[in-house]
C-alpha cells in the first residue's frame, strides 16, 4: 500500500520537474539567460518540494508504526496479557501482527485472532493517515514552490543547500550507528546488571546462562546471579587470541619484510595476491576448514603423541584464526616498514649493513611503534572474530591455559546466547548484550591506542 | 682570497711529500637507468689522503659517479654499471669482491642528515657493532669517544650521549653521521653534498673537519658549490651531462680551466 | 684522541682491519645470519601460501562429488489404477516409485529388507515425480522410466565416499553351495579363504573356526547369478574350507562354480564403521552393473531452497536471500557512503564535528562484526518492530557495517583528484556544488566504484551479525521479497557444516565453492575497473 504511494511521489516529483522547468522557462519567455538559476534548476526545486517532505513523513511513519501498533494492542488486550511477562507478550504481539499480515502462527487462539483483527484496522487506519498526510504535504509543498518560481528566485541556492544539509546528514549517519551501538549495548547492559550485579558478571569464575532458566512470569525475577561470571571467556577469547597471534605475528611480520626488500618482482607478483585471496575469504569459511580438518588433525596428532585432545581444541580454532589474520598483520607491517625512510636504508647500507643488519636494527626498530599498533589491530581483529570461534571452539566454560582442551570465548556465547528462540527480556540474553559492550570496549580502546600510536608515527617521518 | 690560502697549503704538501698514490681508480665507467644512460665512460682517479670534489650542474652524473665508488647504486633495481672500479688495484665490480667488506671500507656520508632513530651513542657505535670491530664495551666506547672527537661534536653532545640522534640540530646531525661513518675505520669517505642542507656557520663548521679529516681519510665529496670545491679540495672534476668535461688540481681548475664549459661553469654562465 | 684509533684506524696496507683473516671470518658468520634471516622470511610468505592452497584444495576436493548426483531408472507404473488423473494430489508418489523399486528385486521378502530397499531412494521422490507429471501430463496412462534421485547414503556409496571396495577377483578354486537362499554352507576346494579370512580381520575360534564379525572387513562371494556374504569359516577335510554365509541375492542353482567362476569382493571398511550395510551396497551394486544408475549433474543442489535431507538441500534459496540483501545493502550503503565521503572531503569545514566524524568513522570500521549484529537486534528488531529474518534488517545490518568501507574508499578516490581540475571548474563560474558533481565525482568514481564492490565483498561473506537477527532460521520456501524470512549463502553454510549427516559436508563445501566463485567474480570486477581506469596524474 505505502509502496505505491512512494511510487506516486515519484511520479509526482518527475512531474513537478518538468513543470517547474516549463514555469521558469514560460517567467522570462524562453530567454533562459535571464534567469538567475538554470530552468533545471527550477523543476529540480520544484520536485523537491513537492515530494521530499511527503516522503520524509513515510519515512519517520514507517520508523515508527510498528512500535505505536504493538503499544495499541498491547493497551487494548491489557486484561488478557496481564498474567504474562513482557517476552510473552512480545510474542503475543508478533503473533498477532504475522497473523494481521496473512502469515501462519504455530498456535492461534480467539485472543489472537482478535488481537490480529485489531491489529489490521489499526493499521488500515495508520495507512490510510500516511496517505492523506503525504498528498496534503505534497500538495502545499508543490503550491508553495510553485509560486516561488520566477526570474530573480535563486533556485539554485536553494536546491544546493538541501543537498548540503543531505550530505550532512548522510555523514552523520555514520555517527548514529555509533550511538546506536553505544546506547542499545549500554541500554540493554543496564537492564542485565539491575538483575546480576556489575562485579559478578565481571569477575565471577563460573558461566552457564544455560541453567539460568527460572521459570516465566513472576518468577523470572529470580535469578541466579553466580552463573553469570565472565571470566572463563574471556580467558578463553585471551587464549584462543594469544594462540593466533603466534601464528600470524611471526608469519605476517616476516612476509611484509621478505616483500618488502628481498622478493623479486615475480616473487612479489605471486605472493600479494595470494595474501589477497587469504583476506578474502569469508571467515565462515575458515571456520569449516577449522572444524572439518584441522580439529581432527590436531586430534589424530594428539593421539599418536598420547596426548588427549579436544575436538573443539582452543589450538585448532586458534592456528585457523592466526591464518586468517595473517595478511592484515602483513599488510599493516607492510604499510608501517615502507614508511621507514629510505635514509635511512641507505644510511645503514653506506656503513657497511647486510640487508638483514639494515632491517633488524634499523628499519624494525624505527618502525617498532606502528609494528605494535598493528599488532594491537591484529589482536582486537581477534578478538572480535565470531565464526571461526563458533564453529571450532567449544561451548562450555572451562578456565584453562592448556590449548589442547576445549574453551569458550566472548563472541562464541553471544552467539549462542541470542541464536535460535529467544525471550528478549531473560537475564540469558540480556547478557549478550553486556558480553557485547565488554567487546566493544576492549576492540574500541585496542583500536583507539593503536591509531593513535601509528599517527605519531607517521609524523615523525612526514 | 679563500682560494688563495687553499692553494698555498695545496703547494706546500704537493712539494713536500712524494706524489700521492691513486686510492680508486674509474675507467670507463657509465651507468644506465633502465633505459636512460646516466654516466658516459668516465676515467677517474682518487687520490690517497686527499679531497676529491666533483662538481657541475645538477643531473650531470657526479652523485651517481659517487654512488658507484661503494657500489650504493646496487640497491637501485634498474641501475647498471659498467666499465671498471678498483680500490687498491682490485676491482670493486668483482664478484669475489664484497659489497659489505667494500663499503666498511668506503663509507659514506649523504647530502640529508639521516642519523638512525636511536641515541647518539648508538648512532656510532651501530658501524662498529655490525662489523664485529669491539671486543669488549670499553673499546666501543673508546671508538665512540674518538669518533665524536673526530667529527668534532664530541664536546658538544659527551653529555647527552643517551638521547636521541635525530634532535640534534642539523649542522650536528650530519657530523654525527660523519662520526658515524669514521667509526667503521674505512679508508675512503664519500659525501654527497655533505653540506646542502645545512646552514651557513654548519656549513663551515663541517668544510672544517673535512679538511681535518683528509690526514686520516681518502675523501670524494659531490658539491654544487664551487666555492666549497675550493675551499676543501685538492683536486676537482667537472662533470656535465653525465661525461667528466675535465679533471685536475683544483687551483688549475679554479685560475686555468682547459674546457669552456668548466669555464662557464665556474664562472657562473650555466649551472 | 689517538688512543682508540690507532689501534682501529687504517694504517696498515694492504691488509686493514676490514680485510684481515678475523673480518673475513666475522663477514661469514654475517652473511650465515643474512641467509638464515632471508629464508625465514621466504618461509613465511610460502607458508602463506601453503594455507591457501590446503584451504581451497581442501574445499574442492570436498566439493566436487557435491556436483554430481546419482539418480536410479527405475520403471514406474503410472497406469489410471495407480495414478487418477483427476485427483493428482491424492496420490502417494512415494508409494509408486517404491514398488517399482522393490518389484526390481523379487527375491526380498523380509520386511526389514523391504524397509532398507526403500531407503535407497531419496524422501523427495514424490515431490519430484508429482512436478513432472503436473509439468507433463503426457506421463501418465502406462509405465514410464523414470529417474530418482537416491538417497544420500546410497549416493555417497557410488561416489567412493562411504565404504572402501576392492575390485572383484576371481576364486582360484571351486565353491559349491548347500542351497540357493538363507543361511547356507559354501565348501571350498582348497583353505586359501582361511588364510584370506585371517588377512582381512576374522576373529579366531575354537577348532580352526574363524568368525567374520560386523568389526570385520566383508567378504563376498559372488558365483550363480547370486551373492553370498561370509560370515565363519572352518578348515574341512582333505584341505579344503567349509564356510557359513548369507545369501544376499538368491543363487540360481547349487551347482558347483569352477576354479576361476566365482568371484571375491572384498569390502575393507568393516560393516560396523560405515553407514550403509552389506545388502545395500550389493543391490546398488547390482543396479549400478544393470546399467540403471547414472550419475547427473546435481541440478537439485543449484535449484531448490534448504531440506534436511542431504539429497534434497540446494542453495538456491540462500543465493537468493544472500542477492536481497545485497540490494538492500548497496542501495544503502552506497547513496549514503558516497555522499558522506563528498562532504567530509568536499564541503566539510575543519571544525570540531568534522574531526569527530573522521574518527568515528575510522572506529567504525574496526568495531568487530557481531556488534553490528547486536545493533540490528536491539534496534531494528526490538526497537523498530522490523521483521526477523528479513534481508531488509540483514540488508540494513550490512549496510552500516560496509558503510566506513565505502565511505573511506571513497575518500581517499576523491582525494586522488587533483586540485587543478577543482579550480579550472570554479574558475569559469562553477558553483562548487557543480564543480563536484560534473566533474571531480565523474573522475572519482571508478575509485569509488572499486571500494564499492570490495565492500560488498566483505559483506557478503559476512556471517556473524546475521546470525543476530535471526537469518540462521531453516527456511525452506525461497524468498520472493524482501521482507519474506530468508537465509543467506554463508549462513546457509554455517548450519550445513553444523549438520551431522555425511552427505552435508560436501554440500558444504560446495556451498563455500559457490560462495568463493561469486566473491571471485566480484574482485575481478574491481580488479578490471581498477586496471581500466586507473589514472595517474
Amino acid at each position: 500500500m505505502v509502496g505505491y504511494l512512494v511510487v506516486l511521489l515519484l511520479v509526482l516529483a518527475a512531474a513537478a520537474y518538468w513543470i517547474g522547468r516549463t514555469r521558469a522557462i514560460a517567467s522570462v519567455n524562453g530567454d533562459v539567460a535571464r534567469l538567475h538559476s538554470l530552468p533545471s534548476q527550477h523543476g529540480m526545486f520544484l520536485a523537491l518540494f513537492a515530494a521530499g517532505p511527503a516522503l520524509l513523513a513515510i519515512l519517520l511513519w514507517s520508523l515508527v508504526t510498528p512500535g505505536f501498533e504493538s503499544s495499541i494492542i498491547a493497551d487494548r488486550f491489557s486484561s488478557e496479557l496481564s498474567g504474562m511477562g513482557i517476552p510473552q507478550v512480545e510474542a503475543f504481539i508478533r503473533d498477532a501482527r504475522a497473523m494481521a499480515f496473512g502469515g501462519l502462527v504455530g498456535f492461534a487462539d480467539p485472543t489472537k485472532e482478535a488481537a490480529a483483527a485489531v491489529y489490521k484496522s489499526v493499521h488500515t487506519t495508520s495507512t490510510w493517515i500516511i496517505w492523506a498526510v503525504a498528498l496534503v504535504l505534497s500538495a502545499s509543498g508543490f503550491y508553495w514552490a510553485y509560486s516561488r518560481i520566477a526570474q530573480a528566485y535563486r533556485a539554485r541556492h536553494v536546491v544546493e543547500r538541501v543537498l548540503r544539509a543531505f550530505l550532512i546528514a548522510c555523514s552523520v549517519v555514520a555517527i548514529l550507528t555509533t550511538i546506536g551501538i553505544v546506547l542499545s549495548l549500554i541500554f540493554e547492559s543496564l537492564r542485565f546488571f539491575q538483575q546480576v550485579p556489575f562485579y559478578k558478571f565481571l569477575f565471577g569464575t563460573h558461566w552457564s546462562p544455560q541453567s539460568a532458566f527460572t521459570g516465566a512470569g513472576a518468577e523470572a525475577g529470580a535469578v541466579n546471579q553466580d552463573i553469570f561470571g565472565m571470566v572463563p571467556l574471556f580467558a578463553g577469547t585471551l587464549l584462543i587470541t594469544f594462540i593466533a597471534m603466534l601464528v600470524a605475528a611471526p608469519i605476517g611480520l616476516m612476509a611484509a619484510i621478505y616483500l618488502s626488500d628481498y622478493a623479486s618482482k615475480s616473487v612479489r607478483a605471486v605472493a600479494k595476491p595470494v595474501l589477497e585471496i587469504l583476506a578474502g575469504i569469508p571467515t565462515v569459511v575458515y571456520g569449516f576448514f577449522a572444524a572439518l580438518t584441522v580439529a581432527p588433525y590436531f586430534r589424530g596428532i594428539g593421539e599418536s603423541l598420547g596426548l588427549n585432545v579436544a575436538s573443539e581444541s582452543a589450538l585448532a580454532a586458534g592456528v585457523v584464526m592466526g591464518i586468517m589474520i595473517i595478511p592484515f598483520v602483513s599488510s599493516l607491517s607492510d604499510d608501517v616498514i615502507n614508511a621507514v625512510p629510505q635514509s635511512l636504508r641507505d644510511g645503514s647500507a653506506g656503513l657497511g649493513a647486510t640487508k638483514s643488519e639494515t632491517i633488524r636494527k634499523v628499519v624494525l626498530p624505527a618502525a617498532l611503534p606502528g609494528i605494535v599498533s598493528a599488532m594491537l589491530l591484529a589482536v582486537s581483529r581477534a578478538i572480535g572474530e565470531t565464526m571461526i570461534v563458533v564453529m571450532a571452539a567449544g561451548l562450555a566454560a572451562n578456565l584453562t591455559a592448556n590449548p589442547l582442551e576445549a574453551v569458550t570465548t566472548v563472541t562464541v556465547q553471544i552467539v549462542t546466547l541470542l541464536v535460535g528462540d529467544q525471550e528478549f527480556d531473560s537475564a540469558k540474553t540480556l547478557a549478550a548484550f553486556a558480553l557485547g559492550l565488554v567487546l566493544f570496549c576492549i576492540t574500541l580502546t585496542l583500536n583507539i591506542v593503536a591509531l593513535r600510536v601509528v599517527q605519531k608515527y607517521r609524523e615523525q617521518y612526514d | 682570497m679563500n682560494i688563495m690560502t687553499e692553494a698555498g697549503v695545496e703547494q706546500k704538501l704537493s712539494s713536500g711529500t712524494t706524489a700521492p698514490s691513486i686510492k680508486m681508480k674509474g675507467e670507463k665507467v657509465s651507468v644506465h637507468y633502465g633505459e636512460k644512460r646516466a654516466l658516459f665512460d668516465v676515467d677517474l682517479d682518487v687520490r690517497e689522503n686527499q679531497v676529491t670534489a666533483l662538481i657541475g650542474p645538477s643531473g650531470c652524473g657526479k652523485s651517481t659517479f659517487l654512488r658507484c665508488l661503494n657500489r650504493m647504486n646496487d640497491t637501485i633495481d634498474t641501475a647498471r654499471v659498467s666499465g671498471k672500479i678498483t680500490l687498491d688495484g682490485e676491482d670493486v665490480y668483482d664478484p669475489k669482491i664484497d659489497v659489505v667488506e667494500l663499503r666498511a671500507r668506503v663509507g659514506m656520508v649523504f647530502q640529508k642528515p639521516n642519523p638512525f632513530p636511536k641515541s647518539i651513542y648508538e648512532n656510532v657505535a651501530y658501524g662498529p657493532r655490525i662489523h664485529g670491530l669491539a671486543r669488549s664495551k670499553a673499546e666501543l666506547d673508546g671508538i665512540v669517544e674518538s669518533s665524536l672527537k673526530k667529527a668534532g661534536l664530541f664536546n658538544e653532545v659527551k653529555d647527552r650521549l643517551l638521547e636521541s640522534g635525530t634532535g640534534l640540530s642539523g649542522g650536528q646531525q650530519q657530523r654525527l653521521c660523519i662520526a658515524r661513518a669514521i667509526a667503521v675505520s674505512p679508508e675512503v669517505i664519500l659525501m654527497d653534498e655533505p653540506c646542502s642542507a645545512l646552514d651557513p656557520i654548519a656549513t663551515a663548521r663541517v668544510e672544517e673537519l673535512i679538511d681535518e679529516l683528509r690526514q686520516n681519510y681518502t675523501i670524494v665529496i659531490v658539491t654544487h658549490s664551487m666555492q666549497q670545491a675550493a675551499r676543501v679540495s685538492q683536486r676537482t672534476a667537472m662533470f656535465h651531462l653525465g661525461y667528466l668535461v675535465e679533471e685536475g688540481a683544483t687551483d688549475k681548475m679554479f685560475t686555468n680551466p682547459d674546457d669552456k664549459r668548466t669555464q662557464d661553469y665556474i664562472t657562473g654562465r650555466f649551472g | 684522541m689517538t688512543d682508540a684509533i690507532s689501534s682501529f684506524g687504517a694504517v696498515g696496507r694492504p691488509v686493514s682491519i676490514h680485510t684481515d683473516d678475523a673480518a673475513k671470518a666475522r663477514l661469514k658468520g654475517r652473511y650465515r645470519t643474512e641467509t638464515w634471516f632471508k629464508w625465514l622470511g621466504a618461509g613465511a610468505v610460502a607458508l602463506a601460501g601453503l594455507f591457501l592452497v590446503l584451504l581451497l584444495s581442501t574445499i574442492v576436493t570436498q566439493a566436487i562429488p557435491a556436483l554430481r548426483q546419482n539418480y536410479l531408472t527405475l520403471p514406474i507404473d503410472l497406469s489410471a489404477a495407480k495414478v487418477d488423473p483427476a485427483k493428482l494430489d491424492a496420490v502417494n508418489y512415494d508409494a509408486i516409485a517404491q514398488e517399482a523399486l522393490t518389484a526390481r528385486f523379487p527375491d526380498i521378502t523380509s520386511r526389514q529388507d523391504k524397509r532398507l530397499l526403500r531407503g535407497l531412494i531419496s524422501t523427495g521422490t514424490g515431490v519430484f515425480l508429482r512436478k513432472d507429471i503436473a509439468a507433463d501430463p503426457g506421463m501418465l496412462g502406462g509405465t514410464v522410466d523414470y529417474a530418482v534421485p537416491l538417497d544420500d547414503f546410497a549416493d555417497l556409496y557410488l561416489k567412493g565416499l562411504l565404504a572402501d571396495v576392492g575390485s572383484d577377483e576371481a576364486i582360484s578354486t571351486s565353491v559349491t553351495p548347500s542351497k540357493t537362499s538363507g543361511d547356507i554352507d559354501l565348501t571350498f576346494g582348497d583353505d586359501a579363504m582361511l588364510a584370506l579370512a585371517r588377512g582381512h580381520g576374522a576373529t579366531e575360534g575354537e577348532n580352526g573356526m574363524l568368525t567374520l564379525t560386523s568389526g570385520a572387513s566383508s567378504l563376498l562371494v559372488v558365483f550363480n547369478g547370486g551373492t553370498v556374504k561370509l560370515t565363519a569359516l572352518s578348515p574341512g577335510p582333505n584341505g579344503t574350507a567349509v564356510a557359513k554365509g548369507t545369501v544376499i541375492e538368491a543363487l540360481d542353482s547349487t551347482a558347483p562354480a569352477a576354479s576361476d567362476q566365482a568371484f571375491l569382493r572384498v569390502i575393507d571398511t568393516p560393516e560396523a564403521s560405515r553407514k550403509i550395510s552389506d545388502k545395500e551396497i550389493v543391490w546398488l551394486d547390482t543396479l549400478k552393473s544393470a546399467g540403471q544408475i547414472e550419475s547427473r549433474f546435481n541440478s537439485i543442489f543449484f535449484f531448490t531452497g534448504a531440506s534436511r535431507e542431504p539429497e534434497l538441500a540446494g542453495v538456491w534459496g540462500a543465493v537468493v536471500g544472500s542477492f536481497l540483501t545485497m540490494i538492500v545493502t548497496l542501495a544503502i550503503a552506497f547513496p549514503i557512503g558516497v555522499s558522506a565521503a563528498i562532504y567530509l572531503e568536499e564541503f566539510a569545514p575543519k571544525n570540531r564535528l568534522t574531526t569527530i566524524i573522521e574518527v568515528n568513522i575510522n572506529n567504525l570500521a574496526a568495531v568487530p562484526s557481531i556488534v553490528f549484529g547486536l545493533l540490528g537486534l536491539a534496534v531494528f528488531l526490538n526497537f523498530f518492530g522490523m521483521p526477523r529474518s528479513a534481508p531488509v534488517v540483514g540488508g540494513m545490518v550490512l549496510a552500516l557495517m560496509t558503510l566506513p568501507i565505502i565511505i573511506i574508499a571513497s575518500r581517499a578516490s576523491l582525494r586522488a583528484v587533483p586540485p587543478s581540475i577543482r579550480e579550472a571548474a570554479l574558475g569559469i563560474g562553477a558553483s562548487k556544488v557543480q564543480t563536484v558533481f560534473h566533474h571531480v565525482l565523474p573522475l572519482a568514481m571508478p575509485g569509488i566504484m572499486t571500494g564499492t564492490i570490495l565492500g560488498m565483498a566483505h559483506a557478503l561473506g559476512e556471517t556473524a551479525p546475521l546470525l543476530m537477527i535471526g537469518m540462521v532460521a531453516f527456511i525452506v520456501d525461497i524468498p520472493a521479497g524482501f521482507t519474506d524470512p530468508a537465509t543467506i549463502l554463508p549462513v546457509q553454510i554455517f548450519m550445513w557444516a553444523d549438520f551431522p549427516e555425511a552427505g552435508f559436508q560436501q554440500k558444504t563445501s560446495a556451498a563455500i565453492l559457490i560462495l568463493l566463485v561469486f566473491l571471485v567474480i566480484m574482485n575481478a570486477i574491481a580488479v578490471i575497473l581498477r586496471r581500466r581506469f586507473e589514472r595517474r596524474w
